[in-house]
């Protein structure tokens, strides 16, 4: 166990290393009668002490995606190929596939949380009512180590201070119900930090909040990021939370990463029209009050009733009739951060 | 003209405790809130979760009765109190206020076609020529720029931006001196937003429609409102035309407020005013300002007296005893 | 949803398929659901045909339910030959002859001569549906010898035949529990219903009450209600007294989904709307309302169906509910309550079989109803 908490990680690993690589992670639903391709395809890294954001609006895969990595997708959800390369130990340990591990083997159980750990967008439904927040944390401690039960509570006690709970000796033996919105997402993340991981996946952290409670749990995360050196997976659907947080954006529409690169370049030079109509659209307090958006035509088709070729196609201002209805475009390579999959950057086969 | 005025308008909710469900405090959803509607003109109605603004509205449509306060309305020439109206004298004005939900789900009867959805209002009204609500329907959905051959779906059929489309249809079909929308856009997906958002203005501007727009996204209450009416643990702390409120905010919470908001422009890496605690238990609500707790402007008068809503300026008016000397940030 | 509900169609015709499923109202969808729910519909199935065996009980049966005859006592099931010696398709049984072993009293049964099956042919009188008078009946034996008789299932004591006695058993098992739901139906409906309205001194009055009849122990109850009906009663005055006691303590479930369902609903915001537009509460009611409901109540009355036939059987089984000459179920399992009879005759267990599957299948359906009227819930 670590000295101490509140230091800097004891051996944080070099900001930039990378830890996570998903490469062609594809995760289908099989139900009777179709499949939905939830995640298509997708590929991305992620570094130390760096956020990688992915955006995206319903149905598009970006949580699928993160549950995947952690082997939680439910039934009957299943990776049907590609890869998840973990370099554990913050970039020491031998890279592991976690792809190829089955959900409840020891490898993967060891991995969860320790490893990787995931932050749910309603705090409340993913706390148990019966137990004190300070037992929850206790035992994610004691699971992946032998520490005592007072070490646990010690310890407990030291992660709510870390994540700015107020008096933590006392909210330790309160029950979640008795918490506000914003204190429980902080002990979600206290619990998600208990066993120290190197990466940590936020799903929606936010969502559910106020936007001045958003404000305290994002620069929460950004304050433990650069202290502990986390690679930050941030899944949203919010292109404000992403131009704050993120280093690299990951743009995903119905199962398929159209755009990705770093995030200054997502939002004054985006590539595909799908971010550009995106960032059009969204209303933005920086606006001249009463103007009208930009919009996209139509509504995101149903997953089960997935367009062909390009799956953007039917809302697409440059769609072109014969080439983006008939294939789906490959992904074009722009620089090792950068590439977007659309048929006017090539994206032939 | 103003279409509504809210007087020092009260709402307590009793919170009853124990076996006799005797009454043991109150929660002071709306404690005392002042505001007015010019005709043709969009006023929002911001806040954080459980500051008031729902409560509000539900008094406006009487949907719950207020506990205190005055709510007159304009119709046909007089003005009556809608607050101490009882239920029954209450019909007649219903038609005038209409409502646009928040959830496109739960919004529509998923046992009636479209047809039957926009046209009830209208039969509930006296139209009872199937013919002449046909003809209607079809106006209305032309109106939201549904096609009118939609007319025989069930709601099931349609999306979250297409429920809402029909919704406002409904609203539309009474011909309403006001309505009020509770967050019509905060459960579409992003990329739907804004066709909701533009019909709404569009709407507006041809129809000369008075909306009461109740929400919690700034960015989206930038788009659509004149007036903005800022509310925090049941109290009104500032309200003042959209481009002065969001250029330069005269209460403390407002600042705080525009600047957590995420700016979509990774350049524009604000500094955050990061306000320090919890909102306010509006069961058990600071002494003085409710507000004070949490500012960083606060003094001890804040904490014992209670700032009234006063017009610092034409047209502005604020809840802050330090109104006059602070120079507070806004957004471009 | 639309390829999930309509199974895999071409590209031709899903447009056409998008718009059946668009103009496609809530009992359709509902139906297209269920539809997909095998276990269920395979469950439909069979209430239906244990519905119609009880509309056509009296044609099903072979021998007149009441008609005893020491000499046939505890008489062993026959068993149906479908092919004659020469191989052609000629179904015949066995028939028995009794005589009683002079060493042990005991009867004993001798394979007799073989007896042609025919079909429709004239047996005891009865009338179809109450209106029809006739003595045709499905199976029977032709040119059968004094003292030749069909006995599918075997006989009981007095030398009653079995089958025919279930068959007459499941028509007024199966009745039983129909008026006991509808008559509880109604009062849940209309006290769930009120309930729910009007709040406050009477709900909580209806909510005590019902709470009050939950804790009752059944039994003891069943048992005071039922020695309160005068002996003197006629069966038909019996039953109707049954079907009332059970009614009255069944409805409480339905009340309390009916009420909850109620309160669920006026929260919804399109009731808000027909309020907003001016509706009065009775239109909210009937047109907004009600609706909704409807799949619920179905599903709700057969989940309390079986209840209620259950309910039926052990009344009768313990002799409390319907007493002989009446036969139901419960009291068909009353002869095979000592273990001398059932040593002797353990056919007369077949009498608990069609209560297992007709349980079983109103339970598989009700659920099936159920998952497809709410599929969000």
């Amino acid at each position: 166990m670590p000295p101490t908490l509140m230091a800097e990680r004891a051996a944080a690993p070099a900001a930039g290393t990378p830890i996570l690589s998903v490469r062609g992670l594809k995760t289908y639903f099989r139900a009777d009668d179709g499949v939905v391709r939830a995640v298509d395809g997708v590929s991305f890294d992620v570094r130390a002490g760096r956020t990688l954001g992915i955006v995206g609006e319903s149905g598009c895969g970006k949580s699928i995606t993160a549950r995947s990595i952690l082997g939680i997708v439910d039934r009957p959800g299943k990776i049907e190929a590609g890869e998840v390369w973990l370099t554990p130990g913050g970039g020491t340990g031998a890279p592991i596939d976690l792809a190829k591990l089955a959900s409840d083997s020891a490898e993967m159980r060891a991995i969860r949380g320790k490893e990787i750990a995931l932050v749910f967008q309603e705090p409340m439904s993913s706390f148990s009512h019966y137990y004190t927040v300070g037992n929850q944390i206790m035992e994610a401690i004691r699971l992946h180590s032998d520490a005592t039960k007072q070490q646990a509570h010690a310890r407990a006690v030291e992660l709510l201070r870390l994540v700015g709970v107020p008096k933590p000796e006392r909210r330790v033996d309160e029950y979640p119900f008795q918490l506000s919105g914003g204190l429980r997402q902080r002990v979600m993340i206290a619990m998600a930090l208990a066993c120290d991981p190197h990466v940590l996946i936020a799903d929606e952290p936010t969502t559910a909040l106020d936007v001045t409670t958003q404000a305290q749990i994002l620069d929460l995360m950004r304050e433990l990021q650069a202290k502990r050196a986390l690679a930050l997976i941030l899944i949203t659907h919010d292109m404000g939370v992403i131009a704050e947080m993120a280093d690299d954006v990951v743009v995903m529409y119905l199962g398929r990463v159209v755009e990705r690169g770093p995030v200054d370049a997502i939002f004054h030079d985006p590539k595909h029209p799908y971010t550009q109509a995106l960032l059009r659209s969204i209303p933005s307090i920086m606006a001249t009050p009463r103007t009208k958006l930009a919009t996209i035509s139509g509504s995101i088709p149903h997953p089960l009733n997935r367009p062909t070729g390009c799956p953007f196609h039917p809302r697409c201002p440059d769609f072109k009739p014969g080439v983006c209805d008939k294939a789906e475009p490959a992904t074009t390579v722009i620089d090792d951060r950068r590439e977007v999959a659309c048929f006017l950057y090539g994206g032939g086969a | 003209m103003n279409v509504l005025e809210v007087v020092n308008l009260r709402k307590y909710f009793p919170i009853r405790k124990g076996l006799l469900r005797r009454i043991a405090g109150q929660v002071r959803a709306v404690d005392g809130v002042s505001f007015h509607i010019k005709k043709g003109e969009t006023l929002a109605l911001v806040g954080e979760s459980g500051c008031g603004k729902t409560t509000v509205s539900r008094c406006i449509l009487r949907a719950l009765p207020p506990s205190e306060g005055e709510i007159r309305f304009a119709v046909d020439g007089k003005v009556v109190d809608l607050a101490k109206l009882p239920k029954r004298a209450l019909r007649p004005y219903r038609r005038h206020i209409q409502m646009v939900f928040q959830d496109p789900f739960s919004s529509l009867n998923p046992r009636m076609v479209i047809a039957d959805i926009i046209g009830e209002p209208l039969l509930i009204n006296g139209m009872r020529s199937g013919e002449e609500r046909r003809k209607r329907v079809k106006e209305l959905l032309d109106m939201v720029q549904l096609p009118a051959a939609y007319m025989n779906r069930f709601p099931h059929a349609f999306s979250g931006g297409q429920r809402q489309r029909v919704g406002i249809a409904r609203a539309l079909a009474l011909h309403p001196s006001l309505i009020v929308a509770d967050e019509p856009v905060s459960a579409l997906d992003v990329s739907v937003q804004a066709q909701i958002l533009n019909l709404l203005l569009d709407l507006q501007d041809r129809l000369g429609l008075t909306y009461l727009f109740v929400a919690h996204d700034l960015s989206v209450v930038k788009h659509v409102s004149d007036r903005v009416a800022v509310m925090y643990v049941g109290r009104m702390v500032e309200i003042a035309g959209t481009a002065d409120i969001f250029a330069r905010p005269r209460h403390p919470y407002t600042e705080a407020l525009l600047s957590a908001v995420p700016k979509p422009d990774p350049r524009l890496k604000s500094e955050r005013i990061i306000l320090e605690r919890d909102v306010a238990d509006p069961a058990n609500p600071p002494p003085g300002c409710h507000f004070h707790p949490r500012c960083r402007y606060a003094v001890e008068r804040c904490k014992v007296d209670t700032p009234a809503l006063q017009e610092v300026e034409p047209n502005r008016w604020v809840s802050c005893h330090r109104a006059h000397e602070l120079m507070l940030r806004g957004v471009q | 949803m639309i390829a999930r509900l309509f199974g895999r169609t071409s590209r031709a015709d899903s447009a056409s398929a998008e718009e059946r499923f668009a103009v496609a109202s809530q009992l359709q969808l509902t139906w297209w659901r269920f539809r997909r729910h095998k276990l269920a519909l395979a469950s439909g199935v069979i209430v239906i045909l244990f519905y119609l065996v009880a509309a056509f009980a009296d044609f099903l049966a072979v021998n007149d339910p009441q008609d005893t005859d020491s000499r046939r006592s505890f008489a062993p099931p026959q068993v149906i030959s479908l092919f004659d010696d020469d191989g052609s398709f000629r179904p015949y049984v066995t028939v028995i002859r009794a005589r009683r072993d002079p060493r042990t009293f005991r009867m004993v049964f001798d394979q007799s001569s073989k007896v042609y099956l025919t079909m429709f042919t004239p047996g005891y009188n009865y009338t179809l549906f109450g209106l029809f008078e006739t003595n045709i009946h499905l199976l029977g034996l032709k040119d059968p010898q004094p003292g030749d008789g069909l006995y599918l299932l075997g006989t009981d004591r007095l030398g009653r035949d079995l089958w025919s006695r279930m068959m007459v058993a499941t028509r007024v098992s199966l009745t039983i529990g129909l008026a006991g739901v509808i008559i509880s139906l109604f009062l849940g409906i209309l006290l769930g219903g009120i309930s729910a309205i009007y709040g406050g001194v009477v709900d909580m009055a209806i909510q005590r009450t019902i709470e009050i009849i939950r804790s009752m122990p059944t039994i003891p109850l069943w048992m005071g209600l039922a020695a309160a009906l005068p002996s003197d009663w006629s069966v038909m005055q019996i039953y109707f007294a049954i079907t009332v006691i059970i009614a009255l303590l069944a409805w409480t479930d339905l009340a309390r989904v009916v009420r909850g369902k109620f309160l669920s609903l006026r929260e919804e915001d399109f009731v808000t709307a027909a309020e907003l537009a001016g509706a009065g509460q009775l239109r909210i009611i009937f047109r907004h309302m009600l609706p909704s409901f409807l799949s619920h109540i179905i599903a709700a009355t057969s989940l309390a169906l079986p209840a209620m036939i259950i309910s039926e059987t052990s009344l009768s089984f313990l002799g409390l509910g319907l007493r002989p000459p009446a036969i139901s179920w419960g009291i068909l399992l009353q002869d095979a309550q000592n273990i001398e009879a059932l040593a002797l005759a353990p056919w007369l267990l077949m009498a608990a079989v069609p209560v297992i599957v007709i349980i079983l299948a109103f339970n598989f359906l009700g659920d099936g109803l159920r998952d497809a009227a709410d599929p969000y819930g």
